[in-house]
């Protein structure tokens, strides 16, 4: 187990610097995360989402706005919060198992602690591909050892920036199922950004859904049913049609 | 390299038909053998020294091919196999070599020579030769490594740092393209000895290219192989190191091999300019006696030098970038 992070985030404006102006991309959002809580943000693609999640890592700061970790202001990246990408971004001159000890090897507990590693690549069942380079894994297995590098530093908070967007659909429901027990039995605060409207339910407390760039917070829906969730409880299917709704894309629903 | 491999998947079909004879070994034996016979048989038009060994050491390359050809067997004389075309060349060309020198004299003299002649000089001046092959290197190496060096740090400083990148590219961009031979008069009149100079010359000459590629290779490193590590902890200083530097490593062992293409080339001119030893100098000596076999053989030895080290080169690429190959290793 590990010590979950709450999240309070109060009118984050953020913009891009382009060449002739600024392109806004968040707009006065708030946030609140219950420690060991997980929460969806959902919206269309390139709407911001990212950009919100790279805040809240510290890989840049807001124009406007606080993040706080903790009642603590957030000024940097820390190891306590991880960020997954879309890619793997593995680096490819590593074996899986330096790959997982990235972290460990940068902030210089690869000494002391090294026995973490191989828990994380058997948690997320790579333990026997641990010795393969990149290039030999599949798409899923390379994301899984993506979140073996991100589970080593034992993060209060998980920040997954569509973690399964780019996987195979059959993969992308496996993965699904194993993160949110990996979840539930870790304990840690998910803070998950995705643009598909069952996978923020199946996998989140709450989903907060965002207009189109720049964005805003347009709902918030409490998603009340217990995990592990199935994609067919009817609960679910309304609420998804809600959300459709809200996206403006009623046809769909 | 590409033999290797092929020879390598040669054993596997070797077991199926474990007794076939070589035909293209055959051959080449045969040939190798008609050339022993020309060179011993034929009269020389003049007294060479060494017809009867050139011979002898044909006749023995033709008996052993013939003997592996008849053997047909896995094992050593497999990986022979795809060099039969080139052996059966070489006689060819050896033979012909002898018709237009040694035995029928059709090209002026000074300037052609005989193969026996060639071989006269590798009998009877090898340790001279072998000398100059140890000043050559002992002049390459401590100049390679210390422009390698420098370039790469340069290359690392101007890839990592806007700072560095914006007062070191005018200034290499203005003396980079520059040959490094250029500088020749200048380095000569500035160092007090011709050694010291030549070293700095061959340094420059690898310096540029390591520094550009390495540069090029930092600079081109996907951010987001930044941010994982910096949402981890990585200190600058571990980015540099543990991101960076591995990620560029491909780019940089290209500058490596062009920095050693312009290494050589200085070296021979400083050799032949100014430092008085080494393969260059050997060269240029004999040339001026007239000895134009001398500079032959001492140009075929400088070119097994300089395959050799870029060979030695590829090498250490192969072992330090084995995650980037499709073969798959455990």
């Amino acid at each position: 187990m590990v010590n979950p992070i709450g999240l309070r985030l109060r009118g984050i404006h953020h913009a891009f610097a382009l060449k002739e102006q600024d392109l806004p991309v968040l707009e006065d959002v708030d946030l609140d995360v219950r420690p060991g809580g997980s929460v969806a943000l959902l919206g269309p693609s390139g709407c911001g989402k990212s950009t919100l999640l790279r805040l809240v890592a510290g890989l840049e700061p807001p124009r406007r706005g606080t993040l706080e970790a903790d009642g603590a202001p957030i000024t940097g990246p820390d190891p306590s919060r991880v960020l997954m990408f879309q890619d793997p971004t593995l680096y490819p001159w590593r074996s899986v198992r330096a790959n997982a000890a990235l972290g460990l090897e940068a902030r210089g507990l690869i000494r002391t602690e090294g026995g973490r590693v191989d828990d994380a690549l058997r948690l997320v069942g790579l333990h026997e591909f641990a010795e393969a380079y990149p290039h030999q894994l599949s798409g899923g297995m390379a994301q899984r050892a993506a979140l073996a590098r991100a589970l080593v530093n034992r993060p209060g908070l998980l920040l997954l920036d569509e973690p399964l967007g780019k996987l195979d659909s059959l993969t992308r429901l496996k993965m699904q199922e194993e993160l949110v027990a990996l979840w539930q039995r870790e304990g840690f605060t998910t803070l998950l950004v995705t643009h598909d409207v069952e996978e923020a339910l199946l996998m989140a407390e709450r989903v907060l859904v965002f207009s189109p760039r720049p964005a805003r917070v347009v709902s918030e829906i409490a998603v009340d049913r217990p995990f592990p969730r199935h994609r067919d409880d009817p609960h679910l299917v309304a609420l998804r049609r809600e959300v459709l709704e809200t996206l403006g894309l009623r046809e769909a629903a | 390299m590409s033999a290797s491999v092929e020879a390598g998947s040669l054993p596997a079909a070797q077991d199926i038909r474990p007794w076939r004879v070589w035909a293209g070994g055959g051959a080449a034996g045969l040939a190798w053998l008609a050339a022993a016979g020309i060179v011993l048989a034929w009269p020389d038009i003049d007294e060479y020294g060494r017809t009867e060994l050139l011979g002898g050491v044909a006749a023995a390359v033709g008996l052993l091919l013939v003997a592996a050809a008849m053997a047909g067997a896995p094992g050593p004389v497999a990986r022979l196999r795809p060099a039969g075309p080139w052996l059966v060349a070489l006689a060819i060309g050896l033979i012909a070599w002898e018709f237009v020198t040694a035995k029928l004299d059709l090209l002026p003299r000074p300037f052609f020579v005989a193969p026996q002649a060639l071989l006269e000089v590798f009998t009877d001046d090898y340790a001279k030769l072998g000398e100059s092959v140890l000043h050559s290197l002992l002049l390459l190496i401590p100049g390679y490594l210390l422009g390698a060096t420098i370039g790469f740090v340069t290359g690392v400083a101007m890839g990592w740092s806007r700072r560095v990148g914006y007062w070191a590219h005018p200034v290499l961009r203005l003396i980079g393209p520059l040959p490094a031979t250029a500088w020749l008069p200048i380095a000569f009149f500035a160092f007090s000895t011709s050694r010291q100079a030549s070293t700095f010359l061959i340094a420059l000459a690898t310096f540029f290219p390591v520094a550009v590629l390495t540069w090029s290779g930092v600079a081109s490193v996907a951010g987001s192989l930044y941010d994982v590590a910096r949402t981890m902890g990585a200190r600058p200083w571990f980015l540099i190191r543990k991101v960076a530097v591995p990620a560029a490593l491909p780019s940089v062992f290209v500058g490596l091999f062009m920095g050693l293409g312009s290494s050589f080339s200085v070296l021979v001119v400083a050799e032949m300019m100014g430092v008085k030893a080494g393969l260059g100098f050997y060269m240029q000596w004999s040339q001026g006696w007239a000895a134009y076999a001398n500079v032959y053989a001492a140009l075929l030895v400088l070119a097994g030098m300089c395959t050799g080290l870029v060979t030695l080169l590829f090498r250490l690429r192969d072992g330090k970038l084995a995650w980037q190959k499709g073969v798959v290793r455990w």
